[in-house]
């Protein structure tokens, strides 16, 4: 078995064997560790990936909006997912992002995976009909079986920013209040009066 | 109120600076043998033949925690013995492997690990090295102790060690456990703390080793190794380029190291009232120390000269202050340190700096904890920060390197890479040699030159994220800026592709925190260094005290 840190390393070289600067080649290195971790396809994506850019041009966002498109071209997903990650405010705020025609989109996932952590919300990532649900960079739900997959193109990703919202009604968290409260101790008054360090009335 | 500051990065952080930097009690073998004092050590398995070729493991063990050395030993002819990384062969081979290696490990670790790199280890194995004998030392220890005698000390004064490893491998290489497998233990939360006891446990073996072959030689005289000697005689290393980039590619880590040691500078120059028996120790230290520096032996001219500066200042320290002063306990440290740094070379200075924590375990034992570093915490560049910040970073952090021209061949004489061999790190002339196309991404001083400069003409960007849409060919050094910024000790604050570059002064900074003594510079690019020479022995360490390092026949 590979090791996280030969997977870092040897993805970070061919990263920038293949072309790109160093700064994104280490950000890769981190990206390929992630996703092997997850068991999603990070070698495979990234060895075809590389292999079929090695010494093209490539292209990034030069700015991020709603909705982005190139004429003619394709987004690298490694100068998109820098630019989201670096621009992270500003995916927070417009929280609905569409871009036009991606290549090997799940080398987004740990950009965006980071990204979620950084503004501490989850993120929907919808890359043509495959969900992703990006957790804070601690999990990635996936809404089919994803084991052994490459996507070389996306026509449509799309990210959507959540918003915290608890995922369970009021009903079930009162009824998981009400048991979490057998854990206290009912007060007489003599305990009302001695027990806490202030007194009975804040402001006496 | 005196107030003491940490000492200034760019005072600190030179080439010449580090390269002047001596083990102390923050190195991590001392730390190590404080840490490991209380476990227990055994010989599980010893089948060695009359040769001493075989196999050996030791254990380290405390509560439900195990460490196993699993070590292998060779025949090697002597024309296939090398201190070059890019040897094959080696006189033996050591794997740590967490926990008791079962009989099918060990048949797995002997296919893999006497051939080291082109081997293949398990997520069970913790750190690889390997060996070879002291061609000057081994076989004479060998014979005197087959006939009835004890070495000859002087030649064993003058080499240190029986073996010399030429690589210590760790953390995910080779197939070896990746660092989050373990980093939560508590026992090695200091950095290098599992090669520092792959290297320890070496040493017990090749003390057994030498004393099994001559016995095999002729059992009924042979006598076994003094502990006297066995103490006075460590491990050598070899250490080429390869560790100079680790200070440049890890650069938390590098300001914690840092950071602990000016640290602990601070508080004890900041010490009001210091007690006379603190003022003793620091002098019995100082004294026993001076032996380690009559030994200290080189045919390096850039070391014999660094080593003759060391011991002009140690003598004018002694007789123009030492010997002088009357003690007085008020801020006694820092009026000390004030007439070190203002008389003393760099050389001198940081030797005593080393010295004055000698006294303090209090001080120095929780700066240990704090040496280690989660690199991934400070990875992310934070975009959102204004272009303005960043130019104010670089003109704070770096005004060392700012005034360097790199249009200059000069400053920009040398390049590094990876290579394709032996995938190990070089040094080469760029306007010689080819591959500078593949240079390795640590010319930082060059880099953040540029980097400043191509912020100074970007008049349409307010903050880091848009800069970096065009100029990401420049991320690599934006992201150190906003490390430097948390961190000032960072960033080797030099020049380290330039025509005078010295690399073995990155060399002895990493070394001195590991506790090596007596560099030997072989060339400009490697040395030789002894670890553990003066430690206590095995069953010693129990009541070892933590001067140790000053021992000597």
């Amino acid at each position: 078995m590979r090791t996280s840190s030969e997977i870092e390393t040897i993805s970070k070289r061919a990263t920038r064997a293949a072309g790109f600067p160093w700064g994104i080649a280490e950000e890769i290195g981190k990206n390929i560790k992630t996703l092997e971790l997850l068991s999603l396809t990070g070698i495979e994506n990234l060895n075809l990936y590389l292999r079929s850019v090695k010494g093209k041009q490539v292209h990034g966002p030069k700015e991020i909006c709603a909705d982005n498109s190139l004429e003619s071209a394709a987004y690298c997903p490694f100068y998109t997912g820098s630019a989201l990650l670096d621009s992270a405010n500003k995916v927070e705020e417009i929280s609905n992002l569409t871009f036009h025609s991606v290549n090997f989109p799940i080398l987004l996932i740990p950009f965006l995976n980071r990204l979620s952590e950084k503004i501490g919300k989850k993120i929907l990532l919808r890359i043509d009909d495959v969900d992703f649900l990006l957790n804070l960079n601690k999990f990635i739900s996936v809404s089919k079986d994803f084991e052994g997959i490459v996507i070389e193109s996306a026509k449509i990703v799309r990210i959507e920013v959540l918003e915290n919202e608890n995922s369970f009604s009021e009903k079930i968290w009162d009824e998981l209040y009400d048991l979490s409260s057998e854990t206290f101790v009912e007060e007489t008054d003599r305990l009302k009066e001695n027990a806490a360090g202030a007194g009975l009335a804040d402001n006496d | 109120m005196t107030s003491i500051n940490h000492r200034s990065a760019n005072d600190i952080m030179t080439l010449s600076r580090l390269g002047s930097f001596y083990q102390s009690k923050l190195s991590f073998l001392r730390s190590f043998i404080r840490e490991f004092k209380d476990w227990d050590f055994s010989t599980d398995l010893f089948e060695l033949d009359e040769n001493g070729y075989g196999t050996a493991v030791y254990s380290v063990k405390k509560n439900d925690r195990i460490y196993s050395l699993v070590c292998f030993a060779n025949e090697l002819d002597s024309r296939d013995r090398s201190d070059r990384v890019i040897a094959t062969k080696w006189d033996a081979a050591f794997v740590l492997h967490d926990g008791i290696p079962s009989e099918e490990d060990i048949i797995r670790l002997k296919k893999n690990v006497p051939k080291q790199e082109v081997g293949r280890v398990s997520y069970k194995e913790l750190t690889l090295s390997r060996a070879n004998k002291s061609v000057r030392i081994f076989e004479h220890t060998v014979e005197a102790l087959a006939s009835g005698n004890q070495p000859d000390k002087e030649l064993i004064s003058d080499v240190g060690y029986l073996y010399r490893t030429t690589a210590v491998y760790g953390s995910g290489k080779f197939g070896l456990a990746d660092r989050y497998r373990i980093k939560d233990r508590s026992e090695i939360c200091g950095p290098f703390r599992l090669e520092m006891m792959l290297v320890y446990l070496v040493r017990q073996f090749t003390f057994d080793q030498v004393n099994h072959i001559a016995k095999s030689r002729n059992p009924s005289n042979a006598v076994k190794l003094s502990h006297d000697i066995a103490r006075n005689l460590g491990i050598g290393n070899s250490t080429g380029l390869g560790m100079a980039p680790f200070i440049v590619n890890h650069p938390t880590l590098l300001h914690n190291w840092i950071y602990s040691r000016e640290e602990a500078l601070k508080q004890i120059r900041s010490i009001q009232k210091v007690d006379i028996e603190d003022f003793k120790k620091f002098k019995e230290c100082f004294e026993k120390s001076k032996l380690n520096i009559d030994t200290w032996k080189t045919d390096s001219e850039y070391q014999t000269k660094k080593i003759q500066r060391l011991i002009k200042d140690l003598d004018s320290f002694e007789k123009n202050y030492l010997l002088n002063i009357k003690f007085q306990e008020n801020l006694f440290w820092n009026k000390l340190y004030l007439w070190v740094a203002e008389h003393l070379s760099e050389e001198g200075t940081e030797y005593i700096v080393s010295m004055l924590m000698e006294p303090y375990d209090k001080i120095v034992d929780p700066l240990i904890q704090n040496m280690s570093s989660d690199e991934d915490l400070f990875f992310d560049i934070p975009g959102e920060r204004s272009v303005v910040d960043l130019i104010n970073i670089i003109n704070k952090n770096y005004s060392n390197i700012l005034n360097i021209d790199f249009n200059s061949n000069e400053e920009t004489t040398n390049f590094w890479f990876i290579s394709k061999n032996k995938e190990e790190p070089r040094v080469a002339n760029r306007y010689e040699e080819n591959g500078s196309t593949l240079e390795q991404p640590l010319a930082i001083a060059r880099d953040i030159s540029a980097l400043l400069k191509r912020l100074n003409e970007c008049q349409n960007t307010e903050t880091v994220a848009e800069f970096l849409m065009d100029n990401n060919d420049l991320r690599h050094a934006v992201r150190r800026c906003f490390i430097i910024e948390k961190f000032p000790y960072s960033e080797i604050q030099d020049n380290i592709i330039g025509a005078n570059l010295v690399p073995i002064d990155m060399l002895r900074l990493k070394l001195s925190f590991f506790g090596a003594q007596k560099f030997d510079p072989r060339s400009d690019k490697w040395l030789r260094i002894n670890m553990y020479q003066g430690a206590p022995l095995i069953n010693e360490l129990k009541t070892a005290n933590d001067t140790w390092i000053y021992n000597r026949l």
